[in-house]
């Protein structure tokens, strides 16, 4: 946040350290710098570029729904269904384009519009049932899961896609979905570019936009939200939306760039999502939060799956690493705001 | 609480702000509000006296737009209207302070300021939030009511539970509320606070707006109000001007008259076997109601009362 212009003089003494303690991904800053300073001692091979690029790469895939996962955090919802909704997206696009014989960008396209369909669905629920986002998502969960199986083997045959790699539109859509560069010895990922556009927009909308304040008055006092006329259920709605459009472009990059897709991936995401929100400082509880922290979230989950191969220790440990990392970063972050908040 | 009552000339203008004549509101089969009338003029302050369950929520609710009214007329400055929701309320000038959900703690005062009404400025992708003039605006617009605020970006959740209701009065003030409803301003807040949040009422009355204050508290109505409304039990169970009412009287009608009497001869019983029960007696005699009042008294010693309650 900018410095006020018309600084009070009584403010003049607020420290650096106190204004950091206020910012919701501070937490999630110190914890990355842990994580880096640990591996970078266990695992040699960690700090070489290449490996750099590995890790920039897979905290990106997490990355890029971390954002809009964060954002209905925020908001004061989940979205349970956000790993296969993903995959879901993948499918339709290929299956669409590859029934049809049509251009793979119909394909994109109809995928986009169904994904941000099953969004609508989401918010739409949520708002007219007033049921809990938990119970909705997992409802919507499930169904994508037997769905995604279910019409991949009526269509297919199988519980893949089939290729669609020779098809007209592929080389274009994969510039746009899935393009690598190498610069020197390091891969750099069309994805990571992606992923920092998003926390750019989703920052930006967040602090800088009516939109933005909206979603943090939802999140934090819906009550109070509607009594001064914020539109709760359009806002509602639109998060589940932009959780879609972000499932729609991580769903686009795993079909351009294994070209095929297998229909039963994507469970259990929706957690590594979740858990790089709080980790990032969104509240479970809603009303807190940031794009940058969910990032930062995603950057330790990328440094921790690849620095423990790196290690060369059994990746099994993988997921318990996550889960103490979780706690602490969520222990972290309570003890962080609660100095912020009597410090004030 | 040292605003004195100032002379205020209840304005002949031809049609009040706000006024409701005879509303009813039923819930299925239950009665919650019968035969109600109101009228807030603009410089006055109407008070709206009723013990729990009397119907307060509910008028509240119909002058705000949440909920429609059965049966009566509702007048916005002589013109007979139904709200469909709170934003028909506001557009119509009429803004509704709520108890607790005024404000969302998490956000920093100015956001909350301006929450559902910010002001932008830029075009298309670039239409941003006029950051610099909402700080400005907000530290000085609470200025104006007298809250000097250290820090406009601090959560609203950690100013006290008064300054959060004087942060809600001067954001009606400001966005050009005709009409303040007020809902229970003062009842969780301590003496002290409870005397700056009636001050600030007193200013926005004099600012020239039209007032309904929700209160079970006689002694805080009766320091502000020019016209008092009493429920009792869904209907109106009087309405007074203030120069025909007596702030005993309207103490005693607010208790329940012969109720009060029977539990005020109670509880001196009780004050034979301990010391300091009939203070609390008086107090509470002059407070709540029957249930409270007896609450009260239960404890042997009556705690003291500031502003430690937030």
């Amino acid at each position: 946040m900018t410095a006020a212009t018309a600084v009070d003089e009584r403010l003049a003494p607020t420290s650096l350290v106190r204004r950091l303690l206020g910012r919701p991904e501070l937490g999630a800053v110190v914890g990355a710098v842990a994580v880096f300073v640990f591996f970078s001692i266990a695992a040699p091979t960690f700090l070489q570029a290449s490996s750099l690029s590995t890790i920039l790469y897979s905290a990106s895939t997490i990355g890029i729904m971390a954002v809009p996962v964060a954002m209905l955090m925020i908001g004061g919802e989940f979205d349970l269904s956000a790993g296969v909704m993903v995959t879901t997206s993948a499918l339709v696009s290929s299956m669409f384009s590859y029934q049809m014989t049509a251009n793979v960008w119909v394909g994109v396209g109809v995928s986009l519009l169904v994904t941000l369909a099953i969004g609508f669905f989401n918010g739409f629920m949520l708002t007219r049932t007033k049921l809990p986002s938990f119970i909705i998502t997992l409802g919507t969960f499930l169904m994508l899961t037997g769905l995604n199986l279910g019409f991949t083997k009526l269509i297919s045959g199988t519980v893949s896609t089939k290729s669609i790699a020779d098809m007209e539109g592929f080389p274009s859509a994969r510039a746009l979905f899935a393009s690598k560069w190498e610069i020197g010895s390091v891969t750099l990922q069309i994805t990571v570019l992606w992923w920092l556009a998003l926390v750019a927009v989703a920052t930006w909308i967040l602090l800088r936009t009516r939109a933005g304040n909206w979603i943090f008055a939802v999140g934090g006092g819906a009550d109070a939200a509607r009594a001064v006329g914020v539109p709760v259920v359009k806002t509602r709605i639109g998060l589940y939306m932009g959780v879609a459009l972000c499932a729609w472009i991580s769903g686009q990059h795993i079909l351009f760039s294994f070209d095929v897709v297998q229909s039963g991936e994507g469970v259990g995401n929706e957690f590594l999502y979740i858990i790089a929100a709080v980790i990032g400082g969104c509240l479970m509880t809603g009303g807190y939060g940031s794009a940058i922290g969910s990032a930062v979230g995603a950057f330790i989950f990328g440094m921790t799956s690849n620095g423990i191969v790196y290690a060369q220790w059994n990746p099994d440990w993988f997921k318990f690493f996550l889960g103490a990392m979780l706690l602490l970063a969520t222990l972290l972050n309570a003890w962080v705001r609660k100095r912020a908040e009597a410090s004030k | 609480m040292t605003t004195g009552k100032t002379t205020t000339v209840p304005q002949d203008a031809a049609a009040a702000l706000v006024k409701l004549t005879g509303v009813s509101k039923h819930y299925g089969n239950i009665r919650a509000l019968q035969d109600v009338s109101l009228e807030v003029s603009a410089g006055e302050i109407t008070c709206v006296l009723g013990d729990n369950g009397a119907g307060k929520s509910t008028l509240i609710k119909i002058i705000a737009g949440l909920h429609r009214h059965d049966a009566g007329t509702f007048e916005v400055e002589g013109e007979e209207t139904v709200l469909a929701n709170p934003r028909a309320a506001l557009d119509h000038g009429i803004a509704t302070v709520y108890q607790d959900l005024a404000v969302v703690p998490l956000m920093p005062v100015w956001r909350n300021f301006f929450l559902g009404s910010e002001p932008t400025k830029g075009r298309g992708p670039l239409r941003r939030l006029d950051v610099e003039f909402m700080r400005r605006t907000t530290r000085a617009e609470l200025l104006r009511m007298g809250i000097d605020l250290r820090d406009v970006d601090q959560p609203i959740g950690t100013l006290s539970g008064g300054e959060r209701q004087c942060v809600a009065i001067a954001r009606a003030v400001y966005f050009g509320a005709k009409v303040l409803v007020l809902d229970e301003p003062t009842a969780a807040l301590g003496v002290k606070q409870s005397g700056v949040v009636l001050k600030y009422v007193a200013a926005a009355r004099d600012a020239g707006l039209g007032v309904v204050l929700i209160t079970h508290n006689p002694h805080h109505a009766y320091l502000v109000g020019d016209r008092f409304v009493l429920l009792k039990r869904g209907t109106m169970a009087g309405s007074h001007t203030r120069d025909s009412i007596t702030l005993d009287e309207l103490t005693r009608q607010m208790a329940g008259g012969s109720e009060l009497d029977e539990l005020s001869h109670e509880l001196e019983r009780v004050a034979e076997s301990g010391t300091g029960v009939t203070d609390a007696t008086a107090r509470g005699a002059g407070r709540t109601g029957p249930a409270d009042a007896a609450g009260e008294a239960s404890r042997t010693t009556a705690p003291t009362r500031d502003d430690t309650t937030r």
